[in-house]
């Protein structure tokens, strides 16, 4: 049966279909700059989207920007250095962030280390994953960051290389999106989401109906972490530069649980909405802040930071006010209009 | 023989001993009454058994296996289902949600979700609970979260059932139902009961036997009518007699 459901669906897939033509014709000219904003969007919402598989559950890991580091840097590596394609070396980056991710959440879950603790064990994690980048700066190229190899044009599938057709690499990252969103909804629909829900809510009531509560723990947490390292592959990929501000450490992750916390931790849409709302937030504030004179010259170069400083603003004014995010409380509201 | 054999059971935290060398049987089909004044060491010996401890000394057999050192799933798993004494529901789950989640994890039958779904309304039906989709667990009273901690457990697929003080905080009309809700759970199900409790009152009528328990030791196993005119359990229970 169709129902508006469905028909939301098609037109909302029907749009994103055709949204570089709109963009083409809204801003003549402009619009490379504006379709490299939706890939952006697009793959920290991926990104983001498999943040919040173990965020949604109360493991609010600080860990991530490790994560999509592995992903980026492994892959990149065995590129430059061994001339292994990302259609290996994103899966062998994959592995390796997720048996990181089993490494570090084993022993937390073993342990039950929850809440503030896990968020701080994960913290060091990503700390210890960027001094690793840092200081390996013979291949990774340190603080100042690396490029992947160009292959020929820079147009290559065997290099998994897609950054000059615009449009080409919209379309990879709008599947890759997709893909994101099924993950999530087959997670939600599946029992383990339930053994999760009840896990965090009180771990010796849900391992005395049976679930074993280390290994649900560890299964989100591999899932997860090979969410995160294929999105920071696949931005690599894409921005051809991969530095250890970019896409790994913990900038990464503060910016990761800032996005799902605004857009919304719990509901499907919730963490691309926060990649819409923190990617556009960041380039008017880029933007308009080294447009300004007037700021330019009150704060000088710091004034780049101002943006930071209005994530951190936010996400406390967020975690008080709209703990459910802005997509969450958007659909409360609806249903209980709809429910009289 | 002996559907659960605890022997010599001694569980220490520290230098604190809250159980020492507790021995008893559960036979199939009984109803045994596990009791004793607060501090006595009965939720101690009942965390043995589900796994929420593991023992310091002596042995949990169950249908001739050793449990003791299992983990809390392990040892559901097994067949031994458990009930909380302070109800802990899944708050952020709907009711149904909350027994068809055990009825799929703790049942090694490896039921689809149907199945599951299934199996969670007959529980709530056989509590007494509205086996709807969407009824959360907000609005339950005290009794109702009882019979959703029994719901719960009943949905794992138990052979033995331990019940930890299920009428704290019932009135009377109510401790009345939860007690004929055991009878019944009996009768119908064929479950082998764990009965622990405080209080005896309501107890004495449905179980067949009584291990009582005071200062982590055993002063009392037999029959319920005996246990009320036994000198240490009165003892234990209205203080020292005058001699």
């Amino acid at each position: 049966m169709i129902t508006q459901k469905h028909i939301s669906w098609a037109i909302g897939l029907a749009v994103l279909l055709v949204l570089p033509l709109i963009i083409k014709q809204i801003f003549p000219g402009t619009d490379r700059y504006y379709l490299h904003l939706v890939i952006q969007i697009l793959i920290w919402a991926f990104i983001y989207t498999g943040w919040s598989m173990m965020g949604r559950f109360g493991l609010t890991s600080l860990g991530h920007g490790a994560f999509t580091g592995i992903g980026a840097y492994v892959t990149v590596m065995l590129w430059n250095f061994a001339g292994i394609t990302p259609w290996i070396g994103i899966p062998v980056a994959m592995l390796v962030a997720t048996i990181a991710g089993v490494l570090v959440g084993y022993p937390c879950f073993r342990m039950r280390i929850t809440g503030h603790y896990f968020a701080l064990l994960t913290l060091a994690f990503t700390e210890f994953v960027r001094l690793c980048i840092v200081g390996l700066r013979d291949w990774t190229g340190g603080s100042l960051g690396t490029q992947p190899a160009r292959y020929g044009d820079g147009l290559s599938l065997y290099a998994m290389q897609f950054e000059p057709n615009r449009v080409l690499a919209y379309y990879i990252v709008l599947a890759i999106w997709l893909v994101g969103l099924i993950i999530w909804v087959k997670v939600d629909r599946s029992m383990d989401r339930y053994a999760l829900d009840a896990a965090s809510q009180d771990e010796d009531a849900a391992a005395s109906v049976g679930i074993n509560v280390t290994r649900e723990k560890l299964k989100i947490t591999a899932l997860s972490s090979a969410m995160c390292a294929f999105g920071g592959a696949i931005y690599g990929q894409y921005q051809m530069y991969i530095g250890p501000d970019t896409i790994a450490g913990l900038g990464v992750s503060l910016n990761i649980v800032f996005a799902v916390i605004a857009g919304g931790i719990w509901s499907l849409f919730g963490p691309t909405f926060g990649a819409v709302f923190t990617q556009v937030l960041a380039e008017t504030l880029r933007v308009g802040l080294r447009g300004s004179e007037t700021l330019s010259k009150l704060l000088g170069q710091s004034a780049l930071a101002l943006d930071t400083f209005i994530y951190g603003l936010l996400l406390v004014l967020f975690i008080i006010y709209m703990p459910k995010g802005v997509v969450g409380t958007l659909a409360e509201r609806w249903k209980r209009k709809a429910r009289p | 023989m002996a559907m659960l054999k605890v022997d010599g059971l001694t569980k220490q935290f520290g230098g604190f001993t809250a159980v020492s060398n507790v021995s008893f049987d559960v036979a199939e089909g009984e109803i045994l009454g596990l009791i004793g004044p607060n501090g006595s060491g009965k939720s101690t010996t009942f965390n043995c058994i589900a796994g929420m401890y593991t023992p310091t000394a002596g042995s949990v057999k169950f249908e001739g296996g050793e449990i003791g050192g299992l983990k809390a799933n392990q040892v559901c798993h097994k067949g031994i289902a458990r009930t909380f004494q302070i109800p802990r529901p899944f708050r952020n789950l709907s009711l149904l949600e909350n027994v068809a989640l055990s009825a799929h994890f703790g049942s090694n039958a490896h039921l689809s979700r149907a199945q599951c779904w299934a199996k969670a309304e007959e529980s709530l039906a056989m509590v007494g609970l509205p086996t709807d989709a969407t009824t959360s667990t907000d609005g339950l009273g005290a009794a109702s979260l009882k019979k959703l901690e029994l719901a719960r457990a009943l949905a794992t697929g138990p052979r033995l059932l331990l019940a930890d003080e299920s009428l704290n905080g019932l009135d009377h009309g109510e401790m009345d139902q939860a007690a004929d809700m055991l009878e019944r759970i009996r009768k119908e199900k064929g479950i082998t009961i764990v009965w622990v409790e405080h209080i005896m009152g309501v107890l004495m009528r449905v179980v067949d036997r009584v291990v009582v328990l005071d200062h982590g030791e055993k002063i009392f196993d037999g029959k319920p009518a005996d246990a009320q005119t036994d000198k240490r359990v009165v003892e234990v229970y209205l203080g020292e007699t005058e001699h």
